[in-house]
C-alpha cells in the first residue's frame, strides 16, 4: 500500500525576479513498504524540493509521484512531515500539538487521548505535557514534532533534516530512538539529510543526489544490522567512499 | 558514550528517566532561588521609576509659578500643575467631570469595538487570500489618508447630530491601523506552520482556526492597541460638533471660555485613560495568548 514510486521528475522554480531554476531534473526512484530510505546530498541540491513534492506541498513540472499506486495531489495524514524547524504550534501545549491530527482526523475523544498518551510516553515527555513549545529544548521539540507525526498513523513519514539544529549527542541518541520507533511501529520512512553518516547509519538505501540540476546519481543499499555502530570498519569504509565518491561528483566534474 | 539499548518493553526507559531528572532539577531550581522581595520592596522599586514624571510636574509647576512674575500672561497660557487639580476637583464636585470622562470613555470603546468588529475580520480576509487583498487593497489606502476632520460635514448628513456622528469620527481613525495589523499577521503566518496542518489533514477552515487566526493574535493586539491609541487621539476631533459632554467637547468649550486650565485638565485625562486602557489591553492580551513570548 505504502510503496512509493517516482517516475521522471523535473522541478522549476520561477523565482520572482530572475531565471526560473531547474531544482530537479529526470529523478526517479521506488521505496519498498516499510523501508528506511534516505535522501542525501548537499545544501541546494533539491533534496527538500524532493520532499515537498512527496508531501503534497508542491506538484512537479514534469513526472509523477506515486503512493500505492495513486497520484499524489495534495498534502494529508498518510504522509506525515517532520520539519527541520519542528512546526510546532506555538500556541498549543505539546498534548495540544500531538492531539492536533487526530482532532482533524475526527477520532473520538477517548482514543485521542489514548493515542496522545501512548505517543508522548512513546518519545518520553511524561511530565511535560502541559508545556508551550518555547519552554522545551530543541531535542524535546523535536520528539513533540515526530509523536505528532506518528500520532496520525502515517503510512509514511516524511522526515526533512529532523535532527540537523540538534547537538551532536541528543542527534544521535534522537537517530537511536527514531530507529526503536521504526523497528516497533513498522511504516515507510523517506529522510533527507546532509550527513552520509546519518544516512548510512539509519536506512536500508541511501539515495545519493548531486545539484544543479538536482538529480540522483547513485541508490547505494545498506545490508548491515541495525544498531549500526558506525565506528566499525565497514561502516567507516562505506561513509568514506560515499564521500569520496560525491566530492568527485560535485568538484571534479565542473571545470575549477 | 554508552550505546542505549534495544529493549523490546519498554518504551524509552532512558528518556522518561530523563524527564523524572528534569523535574527533580525544576524542584532543586525552586529551593535555589531567593525569596522574593517584600510587597513594599517591589512597590518602592516600581515607584523609583516615576522619577522622570515627578521630575517633569515640578518643572511645570515652577516655571508656571515663578514664571507669572515676569510675564503675567503665562497665567492664561499655561497654568501649574496645582491650578489643573484645583479646575479638577471644582469639577468633580460640580459632577460634570465624570459625565465627561464616561460619555467620552463610551464614545471611544464603542468605536474601537465597531473598529475591531469589522477590522479584524477584514484585515485576516486580506492576509489569507492574496487576490482578495488585491482587490481591497486600493480603495482601502485611498481612504485611508483622508484626514477623520474631512469627514465631519459628510458624517453630519448620515448618522445626524449625536453619538453615532462622534463615534463614526473616532471609528475612523481607529479602523485602519486594526485591518493593517490583522493583515499583516495573516500574512506572516509561518509557511511550516500551515503545512504542517495540511500534511496533518487540517483542511482550509481548520487552517484558518488553528493556524491563521492564532498566528495572528499578537498583530491583532498591536493594532487594538495602536487603534485605541488613536481612537484617543482623534477624540477631539471626535466630539468637535454636537457633542455636549465628553472630554472633547470639555476642551473646545473651555477654549471660548478662555478657561486653560480646563483645557490642560481634559488633555491630562486623555492621557492617564490613554494610558490605563493600554495596561488593561496588554493584560487581556498576556491571558489570551499564554504562550506568547514578550
Amino acid at each position: 500500500m505504502a510503496q512509493v514510486v517516482v517516475r521522471n521528475v523535473s522541478k522549476v522554480h520561477i523565482p520572482l525576479k530572475g531565471e526560473p531554476l531547474l531544482a530537479l531534473h529526470g529523478v526517479s526512484f521506488h521505496v519498498e513498504d516499510n523501508e528506511f530510505f534516505s535522501i542525501v546530498g548537499p545544501s541546494g541540491c533539491g533534496k527538500t524540493t524532493l520532499l515537498n513534492l512527496l508531501a503534497g506541498f508542491e506538484t512537479p513540472t514534469r513526472g509523477e509521484l506515486l503512493v500505492g499506486g495513486q497520484t499524489i495531489r495534495e498534502p494529508g495524514w498518510e504522509r506525515a512531515v517532520v520539519f527541520q524547524e519542528y512546526a510546532l504550534f506555538p500556541w498549543y501545549t505539546v498534548v495540544q500539538n500531538i492531539a492536533y491530527g487526530l482532532k482533524r482526523k475526527r477520532l473520538p475523544e477517548a482514543e485521542q487521548r489514548d493515542l496522545t498518551d501512548h505517543y508522548i510516553g512513546l518519545v518520553g515527555l511524561r511530565g511535560f505535557e502541559k508545556r508551550y513549545p518555547r519552554e522545551l529544548s530543541g531535542g524535546m521539540r523535536q520528539r513533540v514534532s515526530i509523536a505528532r507525526a506518528l500520532a496520525v498513523k502515517p503510512s509514511i513519514l516524511l522526515m526533512d533534516e529532523p535532527f540537523a539544529s540538534l547537538d551532536i549527542q541528543t542527534r544521535e541518541f534522537m537517530q537511536d530512538e527514531l530507529l526503536k520507533i521504526w523497528q516497533r511501529e513498522r511504516k515507510t520512512v523517506i529522510f533527507v539529510t546532509h550527513s552520509i553518516d546519518e544516512a548510512i547509519k539509519l536506512s536500508d538505501r541511501v539515495a545519493i543526489m548531486t545539484p544543479r540540476p538536482g538529480h540522483i546519481e547513485e541508490i547505494k543499499t545498506v545490508d548491515s544490522a541495525r544498531p549500526r555502530d558506525m565506528t566499525h570498519a565497514a561502516m567507516v569504509q562505506l561513509a568514506a567512499d560515499v564521500k569520496r565518491w560525491l566530492r568527485q561528483q560535485l568538484f571534479e566534474s565542473t571545470p575549477a | 558514550m554508552s550505546r542505549v539499548e534495544l529493549n523490546a518493553s519498554g518504551t524509552s526507559r532512558d528518556l522518561s528517566a530523563a524527564a523524572r531528572v528534569a523535574e527533580d532539577s525544576a524542584a532543586l531550581a525552586a529551593t535555589l532561588i531567593p525569596p522574593p522581595p517584600p510587597a513594599w520592596r517591589r512597590v518602592a522599586n516600581r515607584l523609583v521609576h516615576l522619577w522622570l514624571l515627578t521630575l517633569f510636574l515640578v518643572v511645570w509647576e515652577l516655571v508656571s509659578t515663578l514664571g507669572v512674575r515676569i510675564n503675567p500672561q503665562l497665567d492664561v497660557m499655561l497654568p501649574p500643575p496645582t491650578a489643573v487639580f484645583s479646575a479638577a476637583q471644582e469639577l468633580m464636585a460640580r459632577g460634570v467631570l465624570i459625565t465627561h470622562i464616561a460619555d467620552s470613555l463610551r464614545r471611544v470603546l464603542v468605536a474601537v469595538g465597531v473598529g475591531a468588529i469589522l477590522g479584524i475580520p477584514l484585515g485576516l480576509a486580506m492576509g489569507w487570500s492574496a487576490g482578495f487583498r488585491a482587490s481591497v487593497d486600493p480603495l482601502l489606502e485611498f481612504i485611508r489618508p483622508i484626514p477623520p476632520l474631512a469627514w465631519i460635514p459628510l458624517s453630519i448628513l448620515w448618522f445626524g447630530i449625536g453619538d453615532t456622528q462622534n463615534e463614526y469620527i473616532i471609528f475612523l481613525a481607529a479602523f485602519f491601523p486594526i485591518v493593517l495589523n490583522a493583515m499583516a499577521g495573516a500574512r506572516d503566518v509561518d509557511t511550516y506552520l500551515v503545512r504542517a496542518g495540511l500534511s496533518l489533514g487540517a483542511r482550509r477552515r481548520d487552517l484558518f482556526l488553528t493556524v491563521v487566526l492564532p498566528a495572528s493574535l499578537p498583530n491583532i493586539f498591536t493594532g487594538l492597541r495602536v487603534g485605541l491609541g488613536i481612537g484617543w487621539m482623534a477624540l477631539v476631533a471626535g466630539e468637535l460638533v454636537a457633542a455636549p459632554t465628553g472630554l472633547g467637547f470639555m476642551i473646545n468649550n473651555a477654549r471660548t471660555l478662555f478657561r486653560s486650565d480646563y483645557i490642560l485638565l481634559g488633555m491630562v485625562l486623555i492621557g492617564i485613560l490613554g494610558l490605563v486602557l493600554d495596561f488593561l489591553m496588554r493584560q487581556v492580551s498576556a491571558i489570551a495568548m499564554p504562550w506568547y513570548r514578550r
